[in-house]
């Protein structure tokens, strides 16, 4: 693994973001857009609701971690779509990289613009509707961390199936957090759900996110088994991943998908 | 030329097959420090099919390939740090600035003091003036000359050239050969070299590989080779390979 390799997928990026508001504005906005949304949706919940239910931490804070997970799967697949727009595949894994150094260089680049979204997110969830993780302390952080390896695992995943299908197939990564969402119990306990859905939640790192999460915000204490959980299932996903994409693009050299990447040369 | 150092790449019975179409049928041919091998044929004669297979892009149906006595599946990220390629086909995102491209990809190949090197091939290739310039508004032949200061980066002992020339106006055609041609005498490098200008092949290449239908047609000096065949250019000869190859199917004797 030579480090500077992946360095150099995200200088690539850092090049592509300086100057160009069209990769900048999508940081923030969507995610700014849902704080707003959902801050003034709780805001009036907290006035019009009888219980002694705290909206803001509960679902401002489940949107604002939902939309950091989104960020992070999103930001692996936009560093990736980066090659397929500007058909680079033939220059770059004709390079001595390795895909090892090639997915750290997707993923480093991710943690950084995410981490910057996602202290674009609280400063504006704390400063317009109040919602302070601070006084939670640390206890939030593992969570966290489950979510961005979740988001890690699930970006690869979604790059190998690009690589496999072809370009058009990116129309099938975007809905991927909205089709989730629902298993996730991003808003409502997993026990809300049919019978049916929650063996599918189960196998979500984020439905023991969401549920230790609501733990915190409820008791005020940290489970350790919910994150033993998520970040066990979240690893394995992980090594699935790389495991998949490794494969697929064995698959591309032996077809020479990489050589004549195009929309027209994936069946 | 020295015959007694190892040849850099060694093709042994190359062949890639996609479904029912041969593209490369069973090629063999060695390439050596500071020569330059042309590697000619109609379309779809099998060049870059072949090309993509030694830059480890594309994996062979049988045979082998070995650069420096590596076998290019085992050694694939070994070998490209020391191989470097340009084509009309793969330009550089035209989302970067030229010398952003240049230091992404001197990253890449592990290349040592980048920015001097980036200097010396902006003034090798003519690009000072576009240094700032995103690729994707350069000209063709511009964005050709990227190209090629991409390939001439990390100094690489095998370089692989399809068309290098093919969108550059006369003037800047004969500059680049005169660097290719001094490039192969000064680094000991060795270049495999397609090209459709019979002109720049007899001028630049020492031996030529006529491809047809994925199969080695013919071999030899392309200062000789048309009067060997009856021809008196090139260039004939090339529209009797891409027209009439039966007529020169080698005898086993010769391959």
């Amino acid at each position: 693994m030579k480090f500077s390799r992946a360095y150099a997928i995200v200088l690539r990026y850092a090049y592509l973001l300086r100057g160009s508001a069209t990769r900048i504005v999508p940081l923030f906005a969507w995610s700014v857009i849902d704080i707003v949304l959902w801050g003034f949706i709780t805001k009036y919940l907290n006035r019009v609701t009888s219980s002694q239910i705290d909206f803001v931490p509960m679902l401002l804070g489940a949107v604002l971690f939902w939309d950091f997970f989104t960020r992070v799967m999103q930001g692996v697949t936009t560093t990736f779509f980066e090659d397929v727009w500007s058909r680079n595949f033939l220059n770059i894994f004709s390079t001595p990289m390795k895909i090892s150094e090639y997915l750290t260089g997707l993923v480093a680049t991710t943690l950084i613009t995410s981490i910057i979204g996602l202290a674009a997110m609280l400063l504006m969830a704390s400063a317009a509707f109040g919602l302070s993780f601070f006084s939670y302390g640390i206890m939030f952080f593992p969570f966290i961390i489950v979510l961005v390896l979740f988001g890690i695992a699930f970006g690869i995943f979604a790059c190998a199936l690009v690589l496999r299908l072809g370009p058009a197939s990116e129309w099938f990564i975007w809905p991927i957090p909205a089709i989730l969402a629902p298993f996730a119990g991003v808003f409502y306990p997993i026990s809300t759900l049919p019978d049916w859905m929650q063996p599918i939640s189960r196998l979500l790192p984020a439905s023991y996110v969401f549920e230790g999460m609501r733990d915190v915000v409820a008791n005020r204490t940290v489970s350790i088994l919910p994150i033993a959980l998520g970040g066990g299932i979240s690893l394995v996903y992980i090594l699935l991943a790389y495991w998949s994409f490794s494969r697929v693009y064995r698959y591309a050299v032996e077809t020479g998908l990489i050589a004549r990447y195009s929309a027209e040369s994936v069946g | 030329m020295d015959s007694t150092i190892p040849p850099t790449l060694v093709v042994l019975g190359l062949r890639k097959v996609y479904g029912n179409t041969v593209a490369v049928d069973g090629i063999s041919f060695e390439l050596r420090q500071n020569e330059i091998l042309g590697l000619l044929g109609p379309n779809g004669a099998g060049k870059t099919t072949t090309i993509n297979m030694i830059l480890g892009v594309l994996k062979p149906t049988t045979g082998e390939i070995s650069v420096d006595g590596m076998n290019i599946l085992k050694h694939r990220s070994k070998i490209l740090e020391h191989t470097n390629f340009s084509a009309v086909y793969a330009p550089l995102p035209g989302n970067l600035t030229v010398v952003q491209n240049l230091r992404v990809f001197g990253l890449l190949y592990g290349i040592q003091h980048i920015p001097e090197k980036i200097e010396e091939l902006l003034t090798t290739f003519d690009l000072v003036k576009f240094r700032d310039t995103k690729c994707g508004v350069l000209s063709s032949g511009e964005q050709t000359r990227v190209g090629l200061a991409k390939a001439f980066l990390n100094d690489p002992t095998l370089l692989l050239l399809d068309e290098p020339t093919a969108s550059l106006d006369p003037s800047m055609a004969l500059e680049i050969r005169t660097l290719i041609k001094e490039f192969a005498q000064k680094k000991s490098v060795a270049i495999l070299l397609t090209s459709h200008n019979m002109y720049e092949v007899e001028h630049i290449c020492d031996r030529v590989l006529f491809l047809s239908k994925g199969k080695i047609l013919l071999e030899g000096d392309p200062k000789r080779l048309p009067q060997e065949h009856g021809k008196e250019t090139l260039e004939d000869l090339f529209i009797t390979v891409a027209r009439e190859p039966l007529s020169l199917e080698r005898s086993p004797e010769t391959v």
